[in-house]
This record gives C-alpha cells, sequence and structure tokens, in this order.
C-alpha cells in the first residue's frame, strides 16, 4: 500500500501529519509503542525541515509518502524544494551538553537515529528526498 | 492540541498535561512551569495522564529546568506516563535525569522527600 500526504510548512500542521501517519499504519498489527515511535521519528523530520529548511512558511509543500511493502520493511520518504537539511551531517549532542546549555533543541535528531534503521538522502529534479526506513516484525 | 491546567494541593504545584505536545504547542508547557517557578512553587508534581504524545521540543522543555531547579532546590516529579509516551523518554534516557514515577500517590511522597 502507498500513501501519500502534502502539507504547508506551518508547526500548526504537525498534527494533521501525525493522524495521516497512524491512519496509514492502523491494519498492520504494530503496538501502540511501535506506531508512536515511527509517528515521532517523522514529526521530528517534518519539524526540522518546516523550521529550518522553510522558516514555517505555510505556503512551502512537503510531501510526504509512506510504503507499506509485503516485506515489512516500512519506507517513509519526505519531499521537498527547500535547503537540504541532512541530520547525518549533525553530530548527536551528549545530554549533559544540553543540560548544562539549557538547550531545548537537538533531542530530535537522536530519536529520528535511534528509531529508523536507515535514513538517506537524494536529490534529484530540483527536489530532496529523505528517504527512512523502518524494519517491522 | 494541548491543554495544561494547574492546581494547587498541600504546597504542591500541580501541573495537569491533556493532549499533544509537539513543536508547535511546548511553549505552552514552558510558560506553565515559568510560571510555577516564578510563583515560587519548591515542589511541583506534573500529572501526565491524559498526554498522549510528546516530541523533542516537549522533552526539551523538562530537560531545559533541570539546571535551574538544582540551583533553585526546586524539586519536580513526572507521573502517570502510558507506555508509549515513557518509552519516547526511555529513547534518550531521560528516565536517570527526571524524577519518574507511576502514580499521584508516588509522586507527592517522592516530591516531599525531595524536598526534605
Amino acid at each position: 500500500m502507498n500513501y501519500q500526504y502534502n502539507i504547508g510548512c506551518s508547526l500548526e500542521n504537525l498534527k494533521g501529519i501525525r493522524d495521516f501517519i497512524r491512519g496509514s499504519l492502523e491494519g498492520q498489527g504494530l503496538s501502540d509503542v511501535t506506531v508512536n515511535e515511527i509517528v515521532l521519528a517523522l514529526d521530528e523530520m517534518c519539524s526540522n525541515l518546516m523550521i529550518h529548511a522553510h522558516h514555517c512558511n505555510p505556503e512551502h509543500i512537503l510531501e510526504l509518502h509512506i510504503e507499506i511493502p509485503k516485506k515489512k520493511t516500512l519506507v517513509f520518504e519526505i519531499i521537498d524544494d527547500g535547503k537540504m537539511f541532512d541530520i547525518n551531517q549533525f553530530a548527536e549532542p551528549e545530554l549533559d551538553n544540553l543540560v548544562h546549555e539549557k538547550r531545548k533543541g537537538g533531542l530530535g535528531i537522536r530519536l529520528v537515529k535511534s528509531i529508523m534503521d536507515s535514513v538517506e538522502y537524494i536529490h534529484e529534479s530540483n527536489k530532496n528526498i529523505c528517504r527512512l526506513t523502518k524494519k517491522i516484525p | 492540541m494541548v491543554h495544561i491546567k494547574r492546581l494547587q494541593e498541600d504546597g504542591i504545584d500541580n501541573i495537569v498535561i491533556i493532549g499533544e505536545i509537539d513543536a508547535s504547542s511546548s511553549i505552552e508547557l514552558d510558560l506553565t512551569i515559568a510560571k510555577s517557578v516564578g510563583e515560587k512553587f519548591t515542589k511541583i508534581v506534573v500529572d501526565c495522564t491524559a498526554l498522549e504524545y510528546i516530541s523533542s521540543a516537549g522533552l526539551g522543555v523538562f530537560m531545559s529546568y533541570i539546571e535551574e531547579f538544582r540551583d533553585k532546590k526546586i524539586n519536580m516529579v513526572i507521573f502517570g506516563m502510558k507506555e508509549k509516551v515513557a518509552n519516547t523518554f526511555g529513547i534518550l534516557g531521560l528516565a536517570d535525569l527526571l524524577h519518574i514515577c507511576n502514580t499521584k500517590m508516588e509522586a507527592k511522597i517522592l516530591v516531599n522527600e525531595l524536598s526534605v
């Protein structure tokens, strides 16, 4: 099954993204915890893109694709035409440093890398494609 | 998206979070905790029984207060997290940095013990 959702880059739209992902994963026999992890990782990726690549401009559009093949490796793609925001280029901050610096950001990248099995980027036809995969039992 | 209430009881400020906390709503949690600190509460209990979702923005709010709470001798205990929410805290190892328990009763006992 393939699902697609297009959404403007406003943080107010994150709820709609989460609902779309939950709906797409319904009936796959996944636990609440697994669904929540996937929702969390994609929410983090989309909010990072909205903030850092699109400055929360609601006229800029993110395309979210979900592919649920039979072999049970879920494939998620987030497609945009902004500045590429590659989380693999960012070091994961140490928790102690975040506490000491009283920083509210920096945890999202650590969450995504912990939850997803792979995060890769492709630049194609002037679009950035961020492809994330997650193996499920 | 999120509704946050405060109730004062036996010198403890109870913060009740209802709904979902993400990058658009984490500011409300931040402002609520800041109000509690501003009103000089030293015992804060956060009720997460109706918290359905939290992203890194919300976790970051809790993290950002850890040092200030140490300096000001403020104790905060979080309780009642659903398994999926507790898992989010667990992925990052935040359970070691924050005081977390299961029930309101346990949270009240712990926040009082920490304040002795």
